[in-house]
């Protein structure tokens, strides 16, 4: 058994956390596991993605490459059609229906694509959208959204509920840990 | 022994490996992809850790450490090597009295660099060992063995990351940290003072410590020979290239994965080759290895097949060797791009928004800053290397004139200032230039991820100490015209550059206000847009601020990015943002 998740948005968004916390429910189910993060200038509002993949034998590359993605959970609209060829055949895509304009377009450089949840739903087998900003502010905090859709992608990537609430506890700041419950709990609820 | 499994980042696998191998002397500059092994390092209370003003200075402190009697460390992107190559090369030639590790950090595919340079080219020119480690695990046993290779050959050994693992977390086991005794020190000019005559002597001894490793190349574990059964097709590879090469071919090859790639075995390389009726060598950027197999007389496939440019990865190496392609989805449309861009509320925002509207030739630096240079701020006309705005801005204007400096400043942040932009300053002063300088004051170093340096009062440990004044220290070096603006101020900035490009003597602007995302920061409630009095003229948009578009004729504000800066509401000619 292999699975290649892959995390996708803006940056800024809190992808780190994500895939901190799927990072964590995998190696505590016992699989060998490899995540592979954004750092430095790319942070910086643009485009980012995060590599979870998990095995019951060992994980060697640390990255997706195209058509290999079992599941992309992506925090922006443009960000899942971006990330599209990297799902592979079959495959699932968690997306929260938020927009987020990126600056070619804010400057009239370029256009942001109609109807992407549509044109998705067209292309791909198994697609969830969730309006996980709602959700975020819903459980108390905008930047809630990382959160709100792991709870979403839970209810399709399996693992224990313990498991999930551990990883929680280890990897969110005591002070954030109940808001951030509220989200979980709220996603894996849509 | 504690044996403890942890998913590990390999930076902080690099830093559990130097804890664990008794490393007590710390001194990096930061630079991604190697920032975060210092971060961790600094972490642990019995590790002295230090940010050096730049990566000479930290090499120079390690060497020191290790001369002195303790295991030392210093950690670098791949460009700060260049900065550190002096003493490099000549602490080769000292070789150590302690275990002395230098970490380098390659970027193929330059997610955050300027350039794609391969160090390990650093190894071969220097005549150090270098090692290199494909996962955590791999970095935390490679550090230690580092260690030991650096005490039993009496030299410093580089230790080479890339992105990839740098940046990837896997699972580790740790065990617990060895507890050194301080080392003696001997006073042993022969050994220690690099003057000709003793350094005349000590060549031969490198050359021989190069032979010797040579030897140790051909029987160490940290160079593994993988034969799979019913195939004769190699592949000899190292780090990041050997798992892309294992997830692609599986057991359908065997493998030469090289740990110690400076220097080279001999062979062991001829006697895989003599197994296997092909070779391939899978390295990302230069044909280091090839290389060595032509030497030696082994016949390789390599970037005849492969290429020198950008990251490899499985699906690469699986499309080159087997011909196969997956079968991907398609979006059918034209995705815009999403650049990185600098954050709402960022102050370089109202300084690059002046420069462009004065329509100067600027001079950039390293730093999020950088990203001035793109639209719709558009202001920046080079980048080359940390500090090299402001001795190119000299050389710029003493190529053209008095005329091109009043049109003509250069851009440079806090951190990267006191790096390497000072000695350019110090060479405008000497040398009459008559260049304007802006120092971007944002109280931190900002794109490698908020590291305090030796402006910001605070050490790596988050202890108050001595601050340099930037207006002194400008000062002090023979710049009479020092001021600074509050980059939120359009008005004050704009006086403030257009009074230093009128004159003709050399000053310097300091831009100063923190950057936006210092927790300490406090930030006003996100602005509004009037739709009454907005008329979609778009002069918000000239900002390049991410928070604010103009969707459908009315200009509107994501409130989950805005900091209320206010720069948008200066512009905005029918005063339709409010607060």
């Amino acid at each position: 058994m292999n699975k290649n998740i892959m995390i996708v948005g803006v940056g800024g968004q809190g992808s780190l956390l994500a895939s901190k916390l799927l990072g964590n429910v995998v190696m505590a189910s016992g699989y060998d596991v490899k995540v592979s993060e954004v750092h430095g200038m790319a942070q910086r509002g643009g485009s980012v993605v995060t590599y979870v993949k998990y095995s019951d034998h060992k994980v060697y590359s640390p990255v997706i490459n195209e058509g290999e993605a079992d599941m992309i959970i992506s925090f922006e609209l443009l960000e899942a059609a971006r990330w599209l060829p990297y799902l592979k055949k079959g495959g699932t895509i968690v997306v929260n229906n938020q927009q987020i304009a990126p600056m070619p377009v804010i400057t009239g450089a370029a256009t942001y694509p109609e109807n992407i949840a549509d044109k998705l739903d067209d292309i791909v087998d198994d697609l969830i959208v969730v309006d996980a900003l709602s959700l975020a502010e819903e459980a108390g905090n905008a930047k809630a959204v990382n959160v709100v859709l792991m709870g979403v992608a839970s209810r399709t990537l399996g693992f224990s509920e313990e498991v999930w609430q551990d990883a929680l506890t280890t990897c969110v700041p005591p002070k954030y840990l109940e808001l951030n419950k509220k989200a979980f709990a709220l996603g894996q609820n849509q | 022994m504690n044996h403890l499994k942890k998913l590990m980042l390999g930076n902080e696998a690099v830093a559990r490996g130097v804890y664990e191998a008794g490393g007590r002397v710390v001194s990096s500059y930061p630079g991604t992809p190697s920032t975060e092994i210092t971060e961790f390092l600094a972490k642990y209370d019995d590790v002295y850790c230090e940010w050096a003003p730049n990566e000479k200075v930290a090499m120079e402190v390690a060497i020191g450490a290790s001369i002195g009697g303790r295991r030392s460390f210093c950690g670098m992107k791949h460009v700060g090597l260049n900065v550190a190559a002096d003493p490099l090369f000549t602490a080769s030639y000292t070789g150590v009295n302690a275990g002395l590790v230098i970490g380098v950090a390659d970027d193929p595919g330059m997610h955050s660099s300027q350039n794609e340079q391969d160090s390990r080219h650093y190894a071969e020119s220097s005549k150090i060992p270098m090692v290199e480690p494909s996962d955590s695990q791999e970095c935390i046993d490679y550090v230690k063995t580092a260690y030991e290779l650096s005490e039993r050959f009496d030299t410093p050994v580089l230790l080479r990351m890339s992105t990839r693992i740098a940046h990837s977390q896997s699972i580790v086991e740790t065990s617990d940290p060895l507890d050194l005794p301080l080392k003696e020190y001997k006073k042993d000019a022969a050994k220690y003072v690099m003057m000709p005559g003793y350094a005349k002597l000590k060549h031969p001894i490198v050359e021989k410590r190069t032979e010797a490793l040579r030897q140790y190349a051909e029987t160490t574990s940290l160079n593994q020979v993988i034969l799979n059964k019913g195939t004769d097709v190699g592949v000899i590879c190292a780090g990041t290239t050997y798992t892309y090469a294992r997830e692609a071919l599986g057991d359908k090859v065997s493998y030469l994965k090289l740990g110690l790639i400076h220097p080279m075995p001999v062979k062991l390389i001829q006697d895989f080759a003599s197994k296997m009726s092909k070779v391939y060598v899978i390295e990302e950027l230069d044909d280091f290895i090839e290389t060595h197999c032509a030497r030696i007389g082994v016949k390789v496939i390599g970037k005849e097949l492969f290429g020198w440019i950008g990251e490899f990865s499985q699906k690469y190496i699986a499309e080159k060797m087997l011909g196969e392609t997956p079968k991907i989805y398609a979006f059918g449309e034209n995705v815009p791009v999403r650049p990185p861009v600098m954050c709402a509320g960022c102050p370089h925002r109202g300084l690059f928004y002046t420069l462009h509207k004065l329509k100067l030739t600027v001079f950039g630096d390293i730093g999020c800053y950088t990203l001035g240079a793109q639209a719709p701020l558009s202001a920046i006309d080079t980048t080359v290397c940390m500090g090299a705005s402001i001795s190119g801005l000299h050389g710029f204007n003493t190529a053209r004139g008095e005329e091109s400096a009043s049109k003509s400043v250069c851009v440079i942040g806090d951190s990267t200032f006191i790096h390497s932009g000072i000695t350019g300053l110090i060479d405008i002063a000497y040398n009459q230039g008559i260049s304007t300088v802006i120092i971007l004051d944002n109280s931190i170093t900002g794109m490698t991820g908020h590291q305090q340096n030796p402006t910001t009062g605070y050490t790596i440990k988050g202890d108050p100490t001595a601050a340099v004044s930037l207006e002194k220290l400008c000062a002090a070096v023979g710049i009479n015209r020092v001021r600074v603006c509050d980059p939120y101020n359009l008005k004050e900035t704009m006086d403030a550059v257009k009074e230093e490009i009128a004159v003709a003597e050399p000053s310097v602007i300091i831009s100063r206000r923190p950057c936006a995302l210092l927790k300490y920061v406090k930030h006003k409630a996100p602005l509004k847009i009037d739709v009454d009095k907005c008329r979609g003229c778009k002069a918000c948009l000239k900002l390049g601020c991410p928070a604010i578009s103009v969707p459908n004729g009315k200009a509107q504000i994501d409130n989950t990015l805005c900091v209320g800066c206010g720069l948008c509401a200066d512009l905005c000619p029918f005063d339709a943002i409010v607060e």
